[in-house]
């Protein structure tokens, strides 16, 4: 009889309320960062060469689907971004369920994976970002941004939403692991906070 | 006698992931080829990229933290701490792992809409020990993300596996 944990009904406690708003905001930063990325595109015409008197244009683009860090980047804030629209419908649609063993562990284990992806794919970007805006001396590669401003100026937004996406990632599966430590200790009583 | 094995379990899974990170560290430090070609000597070496850098640090940091961990006390109350810490460290670990996987292939296979050529033709050993560093940097990340399971496991006990 000690093994049951019956949830209090309804969903006024503090940790979910402040769950379900840091799950928003994540929602909402991945969200931005992944439509900002995919929506960056540049197409500039540049002389290349000039023979004689007649300049030789062409036209180049600069998208994001040239360097495989930004791909990667786009799936995982689509991935992390789901992840997190998922879970806000869970947690508002099951406030009479019962919270067993299982689900507050999984929650807690599905954010932390989540927490790690997104940390690795906004970092893979920003290195890649960087190489682009300061290209590399010792590797002889020029850098991208002093012709396509604009593109570049994307991506930054689209890092900065993610960056803040990542920090608000690492609170949510902090506050996941406290309410999954908070529920095992009241594992002899009956009730247990939503 | 069963925790004891599990306690066991954990300290070697430390220890290894602690072998892991050290190895990743010092295998990135020590690559260094220099080449020369129509006398012009260019050499590669590790803090010519601003993620290998990171992932140095970033495995330093993890390496000194893994070892500091392995002398906790058992009944220590610092476990609980230790739970959002391995998942601190499992995310540097991954991000780093990430950003030095994504420059090194753009070092490798180069980027011919940027106009990048791949720089692994004329330095094959440091590109060699490269992909060493982020092997052994991966190892790490796995033996970390199965720490981070094992730590959650042992502080909330949550699959209720103990008898009260």
């Amino acid at each position: 009889m000690a093994r049951e944990k019956i949830v209090v009904a309804g969903g006024s406690t503090k940790s979910w309320k402040l769950l379900l708003g840091l799950r928003i905001f994540a929602f909402m930063a991945t969200l931005a960062a992944a439509i900002v990325m995919s929506l960056n595109k540049e197409t500039k015409t540049l002389v290349v060469a000039t023979i004689g008197t007649l300049p030789i244009k062409a036209t180049l683009t600069a998208k994001f689907q040239d360097t495989p860090a930004f791909v990667f980047f786009v799936i995982a804030n689509v991935m992390v971004s789901f992840h997190n629209l998922l879970m806000i419908v869970l947690q508002i649609f099951s406030r009479k369920l019962e919270y067993k063993g299982v689900r507050l562990l999984s929650i807690a284990i599905l954010d932390m994976l989540n927490a790690t992806l997104v940390s690795a794919a906004a970092n893979a970007a920003v290195f890649v970002a960087e190489l682009g805006k300061n290209g590399n001396k010792h590797a002889k590669w020029n850098k991208v941004c002093d012709r396509f401003a604009t593109y570049c100026d994307h991506g930054a937004g689209a890092l900065i939403a993610a960056f803040a996406g990542v920090l608000l990632m690492l609170l949510v599966s902090s506050v996941s692991i406290s309410r999954l430590l908070i529920n095992s200790k009241h594992l002899s009583t009956t009730t247990t906070v939503v | 006698m069963v925790k004891l094995t599990k306690r066991i379990g954990g300290l070697v899974l430390r220890l290894a992931a602690f072998g892991a990170a050290l190895a990743a560290l010092i295998v990135m430090i020590t690559s260094r080829e220099r080449a020369s070609f129509f006398a012009v000597s260019l050499e590669a070496k590790y803090t010519d990229m601003a993620a290998f850098k990171y992932f140095v640090i970033a495995n330093a940091v993890v390496s000194v933290y893994s070892f500091l961990v392995l002398f906790l006390p058992k009944e220590s109350l610092l476990w609980k701490f230790v739970v959002v810490l391995d998942l601190v460290m499992t995310m540097l670990l991954t991000s780093s792992l990430s950003a030095a996987l994504a420059v090194a292939q753009v070092g490798k296979k180069g980027n011919a809409n940027a106009g990048w050529l791949p720089i692994c033709g004329q330095v094959p050993k440091f590109c060699d020990q490269i992909t060493g560093a982020l092997i052994a940097g991966f190892v790490a990340l796995v033996l970390y993300v199965l720490l981070l399971l094992y730590s959650l496991h042992s502080v909330v006990d949550p699959f209720l596996l103990q008898k009260s």
